[in-house]
């Protein structure tokens, strides 16, 4: 049955060419615009690590003295050295990273390379066993070359490319900022995004290209990117005594239980420091997860989800223009439907030959809908935003698109072929 | 023209007409929404820097020793002031729409207590309040005095300078002149009041706060180096700027320039501004595509109407009617049609208006943005419908006597 509505459709549409055209068009462009927009936002408000996002927490405290306090305000964004210590060294979870962003120039012992700045992450060792990071050749570095403050490195798959031409590295000698380092590992291609980790350094920026230990870049006092917030004395050369927040830290929790346990640690851990007078403000914590605190930061840009409500309100547009074409069609043909009711077919076969002939508008629409997306996004990377690369169609958006642009040409041809079944047979017979 | 037998028409198309009339007001209140957001796009990017934009350039070193810095300000000084059509080298450490440096929040007592806002410094070495163009509503220009030494990035003690913007935020009802404020354990105290002054990278509290700025005079030093404004003659500027980064390598081999951020300020406003036009840009495309959807909307539906309605027209031509009888028909009925759209119209743009206050920093919508867009979509529907109007007219009265 379904073939043969199918043929009546084609036959049909290729009838009156003009305004099948005119219906595939508003389709279309407003499949077109909507996608555009829908998959930018879903690439930027994707999950950075699927499966594992949910495990993840970023623990929050309020160290502060009591200028500008507010009972229940938010705690500040970022941990400092001495409470990031105590709790990277409690071990209370199952893995732990304290970690901030920062620029090292890289002194390549090749001479045909010239010195450059490279992004680098200062990072405690649990980072690349807690967010899952693959590595190409060796390994991450370990919780006693962190306690020794060793000199070692590890390098992201870009960057062994540019320095010793994707070869296997681990155990060379890196210098940055004058310091010999070794190569201990390198990692595969990895880039989470959103920069879920540290969204102080940009929230879709390009992820750094070497790793070192944090104690390492600390003692030797490498520069630091980010944000810093102090208060009381403030600002000092050792940030290590300096009343300021500027480190990030992470841990892994697998259950419920047992975040609701670091969470009670987190109180009283405030609670203690607060007895000893190192806190002045009562506990005050958080214990959001991955998702949580990318919702929390807003990450994605403001003008991105202003382009999805502009989108959706053009393809409505498009939708009411459809369903009023769609009218006109169904009800020009009163007089042939009149003679397939006559014949005896019921309504309920009519409006399935109806819809079939508007889903058949629909998956052209959506092809061209596609075609005009693969274009739209094409432009948005031309844009100049951090996250213009990232706007490629995946598989999901792509079937999201035809199933999309189907449902709401479907749903448009609900009410004309609603309209064109009420029309009593015997009167169109007759009035011909 | 009689418009009760056109209303009687309509009632028996309820339907079809009551979709044109959804499609026009969806049009309206998108159309006045999105014109809109453009206006305020383009009102942002006409922000006046109070600075002679068209004759500055900035160069910015880095990767310098910071034992070197008091040395390469000197070098830099005196080699970038030999180059031809330079007519000042000062050392600066921002300028508009490049980095930010000296962000800070700042309070207007000693303490601490009474929190003012988040402010830019511009910290500038003697000769920059001269080559920067700022212009003056109070108070006088620095005197050499008053560039004093630096502590950290900031002195310790100092006469600034502010906007006319801050010192309303700041003493709304009082003269400014005279007036202290402090930074940490930095205290400063206001010399004069400046037209304008943008902050490097725009307002972190919303556009009320973009000339939240506060000019710093300091002797260049260990902690003001490597960031130098250079100023030149309009036209010879991109050359002057093109020989003063070639000259890098000879005047400082220790540093490396920073390309990126080593551009004339015209240069840097663009790469500012960029993503704002493209939104505009985005804004313009959508704009185009919802008014030619909904023209071939127009055209769809009243082509169908007028093939309908081929025999009345013949009946009516045949008992006198003329063919612009016809054409004013149609023409007259589209009227009423997008008329009941733009009623809609208008208080869906309202609501819609009021929908996007809520999520982003956007103005109530102006009332003469109504009777424009409807204005539009007036001419919008009248040129859609000609085309099948035209060819309603051209029915022959001949048509009345063929049966269908």
């Amino acid at each position: 049955m379904l073939g043969y509505y199918l043929d009546l459709a084609l036959r049909s549409l290729k009838r009156n060419k003009a305004l099948t055209a005119l219906m595939v068009l508003a389709i279309a462009l407003g499949i077109g615009a909507s996608m555009t927009t829908l998959t930018v936002l879903h690439v930027l408000s994707g999950d950075p690590l699927p499966g594992k996002s949910g495990k993840l927490f970023y623990p929050q405290l309020d160290p502060q003295d009591m200028d500008g306090y507010k009972p229940q305000g938010e705690p500040p964004a970022q941990v400092g050295w001495i409470d990031g210590m105590a709790l990277l060294h409690a071990k209370r979870a199952r893995y732990q990273a304290l970690m901030t962003g920062g620029a090292v120039p890289i002194q390549p012992a090749q001479s045909a390379i010239e010195p450059f700045f490279e992004n680098a992450r200062y990072t405690s060792a649990d980072f690349f066993a807690m967010f899952d990071v693959p590595f190409l050749y060796g390994h991450g570095w370990n919780a006693a070359d962190d306690e020794a403050g060793a000199r070692v490195a590890v390098l992201t798959r870009e960057l062994n490319d540019k320095l010793f031409g994707g070869k296997d590295s681990t155990g060379q000698t890196l210098r940055m900022d004058d310091v010999a380092f070794r190569i201990v590992g390198v990692l595969d291609s990895w880039r989470p995004t959103p920069h879920f980790y540290d969204l102080m350094t940009g929230s879709y920026s390009a992820d750094e290209g070497v790793f070192v230990p944090l104690t390492t870049a600390t003692d030797l006092k490498f520069a630091h990117n980010g944000s810093t917030d102090c208060w009381g004395k403030g600002f000092s050369d050792n940030m290590k005594t300096a009343t300021c927040t500027w480190l990030q830290f992470w841990v892994q929790l697998d259950t419920p239980a047992e975040a609701a346990a670091y969470r009670e640690y987190l109180l009283n851990y405030s609670r203690e420091q607060q007895a000893l007078g190192r806190f002045q403000r009562p506990p005050n914590v958080r214990l959001r997860d991955v998702m949580g605190w990318l919702d929390y930061n807003k990450v994605v840009p403001s003008d991105v989800r202003l382009q999805v409500w502009l989108a959706f309100g053009f393809l409505l547009v498009c939708l009411v223009n459809t369903v009023g074409l769609m009218l006109a069609k169904f009800l020009r043909r009163a007089a042939e439907l009149g003679v397939r009711r006559a014949l005896g077919a019921s309504r309920r076969s009519l409006f399935a030959q109806l819809l079939v002939e508007a889903g058949a508008v629909g998956l052209v629409g959506g092809t061209g809908g596609l075609l005009l997306a693969l274009a739209g996004l094409w432009l948005v990377r031309r844009q100049p935003s951090d996250y213009a690369a990232l706007a490629h169609l995946d598989l999901p958006m792509l079937l999201a698109t035809f199933a999309f642009a189907v449902v709401a040409t479907l749903l448009a041809g609900l009410l004309p072929a609603w309209r064109a079944c009420l029309i009593p047979p015997a009167l169109q017979l007759k009035s011909n | 023209m009689q418009i009760q037998p056109i209303l009687a028409a309509l009632r028996r198309h309820r339907l079809a007409t009551a979709l044109i009339a959804l499609e026009i007001a969806l049009a309206c209140a998108v159309l006045c929404n999105a014109c809109f957001l453009i206006a305020n796009r383009l009102a942002q990017m006409q922000v006046n820097s109070g600075v002679d934009e068209a004759a500055l350039a900035t160069l910015h070193l880095t990767g310098y020793e910071a034992g070197q810095a008091v040395d390469l300000n000197a070098r830099v000084q005196a080699g970038l002031g030999r180059i031809a059509g330079v007519q000042s080298v000062s050392v600066i450490n921002a300028v508009p729409f490049g980095e930010h440096a000296g962000t800070a929040g700042i309070t207007l007592d000693a303490a601490g207590k009474h929190f003012g806002g988040v402010v830019d410094f511009y910290v500038g070495g003697p000769g920059s309040f001269k080559a920067l163009g700022l212009q003056l509503v109070a108070g006088g220009e620095p005197q050499a005095d008053d560039y004093r030494p630096l502590n950290d990035f900031i002195p310790d003690e100092a006469t600034v300078w502010v906007t006319r913007a801050l010192a309303g935020h700041l003493w709304p009802d009082a003269d400014p002149l005279g007036k202290e404020f402090w930074m940490g354990k930095s205290h400063f105290r206001v010399g004069g009041v400046l037209a304008h002054l943008v902050r490097p990278s725009g307002g972190e509290g919303g556009p009320d706060t973009v000339e939240w700025s506060v000019f710093v005079p300091a002797q260049p030093g260990a902690s003001l180096a490597g960031t130098y404004l250079l100023r030149a003659d309009p036209r010879e500027l991109p050359r002057v700027l093109r020989d003063a980064r070639a000259a890098m390598t000879k005047i400082a081999p220790d540093a490396v320039v920073d390309t990126l951020g080593s551009q004339t300020i015209s240069d840097l406003r663009q790469d500012y501004f960029r993503p704002d036009r493209a939104m505009a840009g985005m804004l313009v495309g959508v704009i185009a595509a919802l008014l030619l959807v909904t023209a071939l909307g127009i055209v769809g539906l009243a082509s169908f109407w007028v093939a309908q309605r081929r025999k009345q027209i013949g009946i009516r031509r045949a008992i006198g009617a003329t063919r612009s009888d016809i054409l004013h028909y149609f023409q007259t009925e589209n009227f009423l049609i997008v008329s009941g759209g733009i009623v809609l119209g208008m208080v869906l743009a309202y609501a819609l208006n009021l929908m996007l206050m809520t999520q982003y920093e956007l103005p109530r919508l102006p009332l003469y943005y109504l009777p424009v867009g409807a204005l539009a979509l007036w001419v919008l529907g009248q040129l859609a419908v000609l085309g099948p109007a035209l060819r309603a007219a051209a029915v022959p009265p001949v048509v009345a006597t063929r049966s269908a």
